[in-house]
């Protein structure tokens, strides 16, 4: 790879040549502030947040598109820099609900954070907002246009990662708003609720509909693997008074951030009343609990009991693609090697 | 073919299409059949002749006599007077054209006599739609010139010695463009024409379209032969129905004569191209936008760099300039670099088409060499303001360009000493404001525009044009406070500085302009609490 020498804010960075100046600062633990940038998507450049100054050009430059050249001299956090995104925050709060109060994005919403951090209090401007009606027709999620901030990353991710192309831009100028074709609303649409928008949406639009009130900062974040299926999905399950209230996807080696409806939306069976913590063991004609030695106990003899009135062709298993590889294989073991049976199986192969 | 002695020329130009032209030509053909005079006399249907004002137009030659406004009544004399008898109608005669009872032809009225055709040569000359028309004066003589005795490499140097500056507005060298994509690394290239005009009231690359549309086919199988590209493709609003349909016919009839398509003029040289219609945005008319829009996409700009010339249309080198460009081109590589030189300004050769709209005289499409004054285009060319009132300002560049006061009417008009005024060459829209103009209104008109056209990708045009939008409304409603006016400028310099695409950055322009200009006339909003002008909103030019 050839590299190049640029200098951000004074100091000499050598990059490969095909670094943008976004990874490049990153590289040097320089942060610019981006809303519509995410690594795995094609630059889009809309937001305008992360304008820097590049010696000779005329105009901010869009450092989430704009690749280094040799000895290319930048400037990410000059006035002009700093004032050009006080400007966008400004107004992109005029066009956005002053109700940090009580949005549940409040504490991750990054348009809150970014007037925090560049001392937007208020916006200087009145006139027409927004105002959509909400479309809660998805079984998973919201899609309140009223805080969009039109990034576009909830497209673009349906497009480019997703490939399902369910959401686009309808109208244009001021009136321009994510929706689905012809308005029919998420449900009616042919999106399949992977809810990959969601989990990118920088702001308040696009959130799922939780049973559960938290604010991000109360809640722990605990790392995992999805336990749906064998792709191996990493993920982080939040966790509030040892209660799994969200998931937000984790970037994993076979999931590329992204996630399915399942591992984002399905896990309010974890805390579910209904939920079977211990075995149940029939005795007189009713379900009572038990310990598991004395489940296991119970098994053992009957198959044992089973296996030798009847043989062991009489047996057959059947696994789940929700266990791992590793209790797949332990599973079959038991079946072929233990009570000697080749009958066995497994959901996902159907 | 058959010799005649008379020619009637039709215009069938939009401006005169709308009057009815179509209808003229029909009462024409008609009744010179009945009078047997259909051997004799000819109807050509050709595009626009550029007075608009004074359509539907109509010339006869071999006199020139130029009738305006006629009527389908008319028809029956002008046939019977001037075809049959030999004398002019001098009632039907353009204003211009007869003076104290000495009758001009079309060459010597004052509108034509400034103008300098190259562009528009063909307009108004030729019937568009046969081939053979542009063939006889010269067509595709270029084409077959460099395909024959010229490399890809001399077309390109003959372009860039010529000094040809991009037409669209912007005023890039064309010939460096040509180069750059020549040079980009592809095993596909594209050759684009962005016929998606859009300022108000600018109809130039219409009637190029609609008069003389092999010149652009000419021109762009011209790039691909420069550039190494097999391919075109003219992006064209489907709002341009005869446009649209003429150059169709130009497609067809050069396929069909073997002037698009395989081997071209018995060379290994393959070029053909299709039409791409746009739905009617405006922000289609910037090239990554209009790009992504034949891609099937939304009509959304994109960042640049990459420059089209090395990832355009599906990622591959691509050219692309606009109509006007091309129509040049022709002439260019069969004149020579020096005959295009020698008309125009040194920075800025030769002639630039412009529409002429507003508070003038002769509304309609003209071109000038560069280096007339405005003074010239308004008063000589123009024939100055209706009813004997004063000038104002003109809008040149649309609504991304900025007003002219009087004070600069003297200004030699080319790309760079229109923006060092504040304006712009834009693509060629001329707006003229008299005395009674409200310029804090035609800011609001021009604004307006734009925060209707804006794509809404980047916030500084989505939602600050719409709140300088609402700024000026509450000005113009009398409502305004004096600290508006600085309000307004600073965020419509932050516009500027921070949009993504060329829309957004020069969408501010007339409102800066004209605060510059005519700061008075917003103060007297602001402190009057009224329109200080007969308040006529504009909503339309």
């Amino acid at each position: 790879m050839d590299t190049v020498i640029i200098k951000i804010n004074d100091e000499r960075v050598e990059v490969p040549n095909d670094f943008t100046i976004l990874q490049a600062a990153k590289k040097m633990g320089i942060d610019i502030p981006t809303l519509c940038y995410d690594e795995r998507l094609e630059s889009h450049a809309a937001c305008r947040m992360c304008v820097v100054e590049v010696e000779g050009a005329r105009n901010l430059q869009t450092s989430c598109s704009l690749k280094v050249a040799d000895g290319m001299e930048i400037k990410t956090h000059s006035e002009r820099v700093i004032q050009a995104r006080k400007d966008i925050l400004d107004l992109l709060w005029a066009n956005h609900p002053n109700d940090c109060l009580t949005c549940e994005k409040s504490g991750e919403c990054k348009l809150q954070e970014y007037c925090y951090k560049y001392d937007v209090k208020e916006t200087t401007f009145e006139g027409k907002r927004k105002n959509y009606e909400i479309d809660d027709s998805s079984p998973f999620f919201y899609n309140n246009q009223n805080k969009c901030i039109n990034c576009g990353k909830c497209v673009r991710v349906c497009s480019e990662l997703q490939h399902t192309n369910a959401i686009g831009f309808s109208e244009r100028g001021f009136n321009t708003h994510v929706s689905t074709p012809f308005e029919i609303g998420i449900d009616n649409s042919v999106c399949v609720s992977c809810g990959n928008c969601v989990s990118v949406c920088p702001v308040g639009a696009l959130m799922p509909k939780s049973k559960e009130k938290f604010r991000l900062w109360e809640t722990k974040k605990v790392r995992t693997t999805c336990s749906y299926c064998g792709v191996g999905c990493q993920m982080d399950l939040l966790v509030k008074d040892n209660k799994v209230v969200g998931v937000q996807p984790a970037n994993g080696p076979s999931n590329n951030g992204l996630l399915c409806v399942k591992g984002k939306f399905g896990f309010n069976f974890i805390n579910h009343p209904d939920r079977l913590n211990k075995p149940l063991i029939k005795k007189d004609g009713q379900f009572v609990e038990s310990s598991w030695e004395e489940a296991y106990g119970l098994i053992v003899e009957k198959v044992n009991n089973i296996k030798s009135e009847k043989g062991s062709e009489v047996f057959a298993g059947f696994t789940s693609a929700r266990c791992t590889n590793e209790e797949n294989y332990l599973f079959q073991k038991l079946f072929r090697a233990g009570i000697g049976t080749n009958s066995v199986d497994h959901c996902a192969r159907l | 073919m058959n010799i005649y002695r008379s020619h009637v020329l039709i215009c069938g130009g939009t401006g005169c299409t709308s009057s009815k032209s179509d209808k003229l030509q029909e009462k024409f053909e008609k009744l010179l059949v009945e009078k047997e005079l259909d051997k004799e006399v000819k109807v050509v249907r050709t595009g626009c002749f550029g007075l608009c004002e004074a359509g539907p137009i109509i010339i006869v030659y071999p006199e020139g006599s130029f009738y305006s406004q006629v009527k389908i009544d008319d028809v029956e004399e002008i046939i019977e007077e001037h075809l049959l008898k030999g004398r002019i109608v001098k009632r039907l005669l353009f204003k211009d054209a007869i003076v104290e009872d000495i009758v001009k032809s079309v060459d010597e009225v004052d509108f034509y006599k400034k103008q300098k055709r190259i562009a528009l040569k063909n307009c108004g000359v030729i019937n568009p739609e046969d081939i053979d028309e542009y063939i006889a004066l010269d067509g595709y003589l270029a084409l077959g010139k460099a395909l024959t005795e010229m490399t890809p490499e001399e077309v390109i140097e003959t372009v860039k010695d010529s000094g040809l500056r991009g037409r669209g507005g912007g005023g890039f060298p064309t010939g460096l463009k040509w180069g750059f994509t020549a040079k980009a690394e592809g095993n596909q290239k594209y050759v684009l024409c962005n016929a998606d005009e859009g300022d108000p009231g600018a109809f130039m690359d219409r009637s190029i379209l609609e008069g003389d549309p092999h010149s652009v086919i000419e021109a762009m199988a011209l790039a691909g032969y420069a550039i190494g590209s097999n391919q075109g493709y003219v992006y064209i609003r489907a709002e341009y129905p005869i446009a649209v349909e003429r150059l169709q016919i130009a497609i067809n009839q050069a396929r069909e004569k073997g002037l698009l398509g395989k081997n071209i003029f018995g060379s290994d040289f393959d070029f053909d191209m299709e039409i791409r219609l746009g739905a009617g945005a405006f922000v289609c008319g910037e090239e990554t936008a209009l790009i992504a829009s034949i891609e099937g996409e939304r009509g959304m700009p994109r960042n640049k760099p990459p420059y089209p010339a090395n990832k355009g249309l599906w990622q591959k080198p691509t050219l692309i300039n606009n109509v006007e460009t091309y129509a040049n081109v022709a002439q260019i590589i069969l004149h020579g670099a020096d005959w295009f030189k020698e008309m125009g300004t040194e920075k800025s050769p030769g002639t630039k088409v412009f529409a002429l709209g507003g508070k003038i005289n002769n509304t309609g499409l003209i071109e000038i060499p560069m280096g007339t004054t405005l003074r010239e285009v308004i008063y000589e060319v123009g024939g100055g303001i209706p009813n004997g009132k004063k000038f104002k300002a003109v809008q040149t560049g649309g609504p991304s360009g900025g007003c002219i006061t009087s004070e600069s009417l003297d200004t030699p008009i080319d790309f760079d000493s229109l923006t060092s005024i504040g304006s712009m060459m834009g693509s060629g829209g001329m707006i003229v404001m008299d005395e009674d103009d409200c310029m804090v209104d035609i800011a609001r008109f021009f604004l307006d525009f734009t925060v209707e056209e804006s794509c809404g990708k980047c916030p500084p045009c989505r939602i600050g044009t719409k709140r300088m939008l609402e700024i000026l409304e509450k000005i113009t409603s009398g409502k305004g406070e004096p600290e508006d006016l600085d309000r307004l400028e600073r965020l419509a310099e932050n516009i500027k500085v921070s949009s993504l695409c060329g829309l957004g950055q020069t969408a501010p322009n007339p409102v800066l302009s004209t605060l510059k200009h005519f700061r008075h006339e917003y103060e007297a909003h602001v402190n009057e609490k009224r329109c200080p002008f007969p308040h006529l909103r504009i909503n339309s030019i």
